[in-house]
């Protein structure tokens, strides 16, 4: 995912039922529906490599139990 | 490496099993609010550490199933009783964290009456009213909360003020009481506005955590299956139609109750002491070793307030110290009549079947309509005790032993009007034999509680002999009238 | 031994208080009032928690709240009350939680009176509330027998997780008589399906919902064996001079008291009557009035209501002996003298 020093959101697909409440929460624009459907017949979503600030607005919004789990990205020299 | 900056709660199950083996996805409709808010309130479990403590009660509606996730104590109540439900708990553990979780249906319809008395009451417990201005499980009828002119299957033409009234504000509705230290509305209708809700959810179960009494969050929250629309649209639909008729905010934080919560708390009292306060083991007056000549139908009638039932409670009392059986009842049903209070007591050797008194072989009157709503059922050879300061006429019968007593005037020159009767129970004690005076002598105190109504009756009892004395010398000597 | 004169109504409050209650919660309301009142007084200086609910609705609900949390609770009530309480009675039973609820009947229908009648007794025995369900249900007649039902009452609710009933009328909520206290007070022992708040028991769950069929089809099962099972371990009645009874009362409550006298009046008349009270009414002792149906001429169901235990009798007996009602409704109560010459009246007309 080209996630390796940038913080991420790690959405689990077979728990998303695709209600895009992330999608309007995330400040920058990082999650998008995708066009897939997982086994519940959802389109769901998925992060989008851009500037996550690991602000957790996303998982905040979500309805869904741990659907959505946020990443920070390593300290510098850490 | 990347560290874990948000993650799903550990109060919430790692899989549903509940719901179903191995599941790990809820119940909730995409786009729900409940999953939102349960998030929220897991997250605060978590952090305030009472995961252990927590006893959470779900409502009726589409939280009904809020245990299959919670990892917490859980009881699933009727619709509406949640908080009757939590006050109970509350009041069993005083360290439990107790949690009401409501829709609107649950808590602002059925349930009105429940949230508001345990609101007053300052119950320390949290509740979390989920506002979504429709009914969900039962598939989109109105709810107390839906707004004017809102179209739901059951007002399918939109929400009529005239026809049925206007939304219900229940942030208002508790914050108009004293008791409550946390009343505050939020909104699920952004990320912002989310984080805003998890502030007040933290706030409102720390509260009870600090034992401050009562805290309640209404959320308004999404229904978008209900509302008829995505997701992304109900929000902004909540925004902009139910925000303006529930505003956000605030509208109660105080530092502290108004009264403190260890007053619910109970002292530890001892076995010992508990049987102390019951008087289990008491010994009782034992004076008596009264033969009967026969056994004791014996009514009292009178006004109320002329010591009617108290003096039936008196001679039920030596007779118990005499060691005899005993039944006192009052007037009552088919029993009452004339406008006269009564009471029937009966005193025996034997077991005692009918507690009821229909016709007396002793029957003390009071006044006068006692004595004509009861001188005909006295039974032949029966004795009749007239107070006869307020029942000026004899007895009519003349198959009866009839005894005309100016027990009120006697009373009133000794000083009280209300021993009026205890000088005819004295009169009845020595005619009968039912009870010695030695026993009315020794009941009286321990009957009375005020010491100078113990004085004035122990003088009547004296009067009474003397009466006696004067007036039925007869009596004394020979056992039948 | 000290004997205290008390009301029915008090006696039930000192028997359970003497029985491990730790909870009272009631509103209310007459003749069951002085039972809240004694719990007023007593509950709060035993250490115990009264609370004035502000419903029937809710102070049911407080029992299910309280029971669940593994409390001994209890509260008092009558008719009206009880009707108000069918859907927490409902719940009780479906999540198999133990409380004990006390009725002290009233006349009905709807405001009715005061007066007593023993007119709740399907509402009671037959299971109140919706759903096929019921609890146990204890008929006192006397004050003891209200302290001593209370007094065990909760053993009973336990062992069964279920509602205990003490189905009291007016008379024996409000008769005074002398009455012995047990003298030992009973523990509320510890319970593993209850919520105590604690690590222990977090992961209890108590609950009436079953979604799939067969749960609650087997709840159902479960629930009826459990009702079954009581009619062989707990059924209890006394018995008056049934050996050579050639006419059988069958009454309870206030009513059995009546009938006492009777029979004893009949016996003094040369009639052989004889009396079964049924001390349980839920379980029914329908297996000793079924040998008692061959044995008597006639069995007489005394009771104030439309005829509601009769049916239980006619059920018990099936058709092997006659079985008449002698009933009073609106608060009347007949006079002992009222039952001989009845008997006596009907006797002559064969």
């Amino acid at each position: 995912m080209g996630t390796e020093e940038s913080n991420y959101s790690q959405i689990n697909p077979k728990r998303c039922k695709g209600c895009a409440a992330c999608v309007v929460a995330c400040p920058h624009g990082c999650i998008e529906i995708g066009s897939e459907i997982n086994q519940m017949g959802y389109q769901f979503a998925r992060f989008a490599v851009r500037k996550c600030i690991a602000c957790g607005m996303c998982f905040y919004s979500c309805p869904e139990f741990g659907a959505i789990t946020v990443f920070k990205k390593p300290r510098k020299g850490a | 490496m990347h560290t874990i900056k948000h993650q799903k709660a550990r109060s919430l199950y790692p899989t549903f099993d509940r719901k179903a083996p191995g599941a790990d996805v809820s119940h909730y409709c995409p786009g729900c609010g409940h999953g939102t808010v349960h998030n929220l309130i897991a997250e605060a479990i978590d952090d305030l550490g009472i995961q252990d403590r927590t006893i959470f009660c779900s409502p009726v509606g589409c939280s009904v199933f809020a245990y299959y996730y919670f990892d917490v104590g859980n009881i699933q109540c009727a619709h509406g009783r949640a908080p009757a439900v939590a006050s109970a708990i509350r009041r069993t553990h005083e360290e439990a964290i107790v949690i009401s979780y409501q829709g609107d249906g649950d808590l602002a319809g059925i349930g009105m009456s429940q949230i508001v008395h345990a609101a007053n009451r300052g119950e320390n417990i949290t509740v979390f009213f989920i506002n979504n201005a429709i009914y969900g499980m039962t598939g989109g009828q109105m709810a107390p909360t839906t707004i004017l002119g809102q179209n739901t299957v059951t007002t399918p033409a939109g929400r009529l003020a005239a026809n049925e009234g206007f939304p219900v504000g229940v942030a208002e509705i508790i914050n108009s009481l004293q008791a409550p230290v946390f009343v505050e509305r939020v909104s699920l209708a952004g990320p912002v506005k989310v984080m805003k809700a998890r502030m007040a959810i933290r706030k409102a179960l720390r509260n009870q955590v600090e034992k401050k009494g009562f805290s309640l969050v209404e959320i308004l929250s999404p229904c978008p299956v209900n509302w008829k629309m995505t997701a992304v649209e109900s929000r902004r639909w909540l925004e902009n139609n139910l925000e303006p008729v529930f505003p956000v905010g605030n509208l109660r934080d105080l530092p502290k109750g108004p009264f403190d919560q260890v007053d619910k708390k109970k002292a530890r009292i001892s076995d010992r002491k508990i049987l102390e306060i019951l008087g289990v083991g008491e010994e009782e007056v034992h004076t008596g070793t009264v033969r009967l000549k026969e056994e004791q139908n014996f009514k009292i009638a009178g006004f109320g307030g002329q010591g009617v039932l108290s003096t039936g409670i008196l001679l039920a009392n030596c007779a118990i110290a005499e060691g005899l059986k005993t039944t006192w009842l009052p007037s009552y049903g088919a029993e009452m009549r004339g406008g006269t209070a009564n009471a029937s007591i009966n005193i025996s050797h034997e077991t005692i079947g009918s507690p009821i008194v229909s016709f007396p072989n002793a029957l003390m009157v009071m006044n006068l309509p006692s004595l004509d709503a009861f001188e005909d059922t006295v039974r032949p050879g029966g004795a009749i005790y007239v107070n006869s300061s307020l029942a000026p006429r004899k007895v009519r019968r003349e198959d009866v032993t009839a005894y005309h007593i100016p027990a009120s005037d006697i009373a009133n020159d000794l000083g009280g009007i209300q021993c009026a009767s205890v000088i005819l129970l004295t009169v009845y004690a020595l005619v009968s034999g039912a009870i010695t005076i030695e026993t009315l002598q020794k009941v009286i105190p321990l009957a009375i509680k005020r010491k100078n109504l113990v004085d004035l009756n122990m003088r009547a009892i004296e009067v009474g002999i003397a009466w006696h004395r004067e007036n039925c010398p007869k009596e004394e000597k020979t056992t039948e009238v | 031994m000290g004997q205290h004169l008390m009301k029915g109504n008090e006696a039930v409050i000192y028997g359970a208080l003497l029985g491990g209650a730790t909870h009272y919660f009631g509103y209310p309301i007459t003749p069951a009032s002085e039972i809240a009142h004694a719990a007023a007084d007593l509950f709060p200086r035993c250490g115990k928690h009264f609370l004035q609910a502000e419903c029937e609705v809710s102070s049911i609900s407080m029992l299910y709240g309280a029971a669940a949390a593994g409390a001994r609770v209890i509260t008092g009530s009558s008719g009206p009350g009880l009707s108000l309480m069918a859907e927490g009675l409902s719940y009780l039973s479906g999540s198999e939680l133990p409380s004990v609820v006390v009725d002290v009947q009233r006349a009905g229908p709807g405001l009715g009176y005061i007066w007593p009648e023993q007119s709740d007794y399907n509402f009671i025995v037959h299971g109140a509330g919706h759903g096929s369900h019921s609890g146990v249900v204890l008929a006192p007649n006397s004050a003891q027998e209200m302290c001593d039902f209370a007094y065990k009452a909760f053993e009973l609710a336990e062992r069964y997780r279920c509602t205990v009933f003490i189905l009291s009328d007016a008379y024996i909520g409000q008769i005074m008589e002398p009455v012995e206290l047990p003298r030992q007070i009973q523990t509320n022992p510890h319970k593993d399906w209850a919520l105590y708040g604690d690590e222990g028991s977090r992961h209890n769950l108590l609950s009436s919902i079953y979604l799939k069929l067969e749960e609650l089809e087997g709840h159902n099962l479960h629930l009826q064996a459990k009702y079954k099972r009581m009619e062989t371990e707990i059924v209890d009645f006394e018995e008056v001079l049934t050996d050579d009874a050639e006419y059988l009362f069958v009454a309870y409550g206030i009513s059995s008291r009546i009938c006492h006298s009777a029979v004893g009046e009949l016996r003094k008349k040369g009639v052989k009557a004889g009396m079964l009270r049924p001390k349980t009414l839920f379980p029914f002792p329908s297996v000793r009035l079924r040998q008692l149906a061959g044995q008597v001429k006639k069995m007489i169901v005394a009771e104030l209501s439309n005829g509601q235990m009769v049916r239980d009798v006619l059920l018990a007996v099936q058709g092997v002996v006659p079985v008449d009602l002698y009933n009073w409704m609106g608060g009347r109560i007949p006079s002992t003298e009222e039952i001989v010459l009845r008997l006596q009246k009907d006797l002559a007309a064969g």
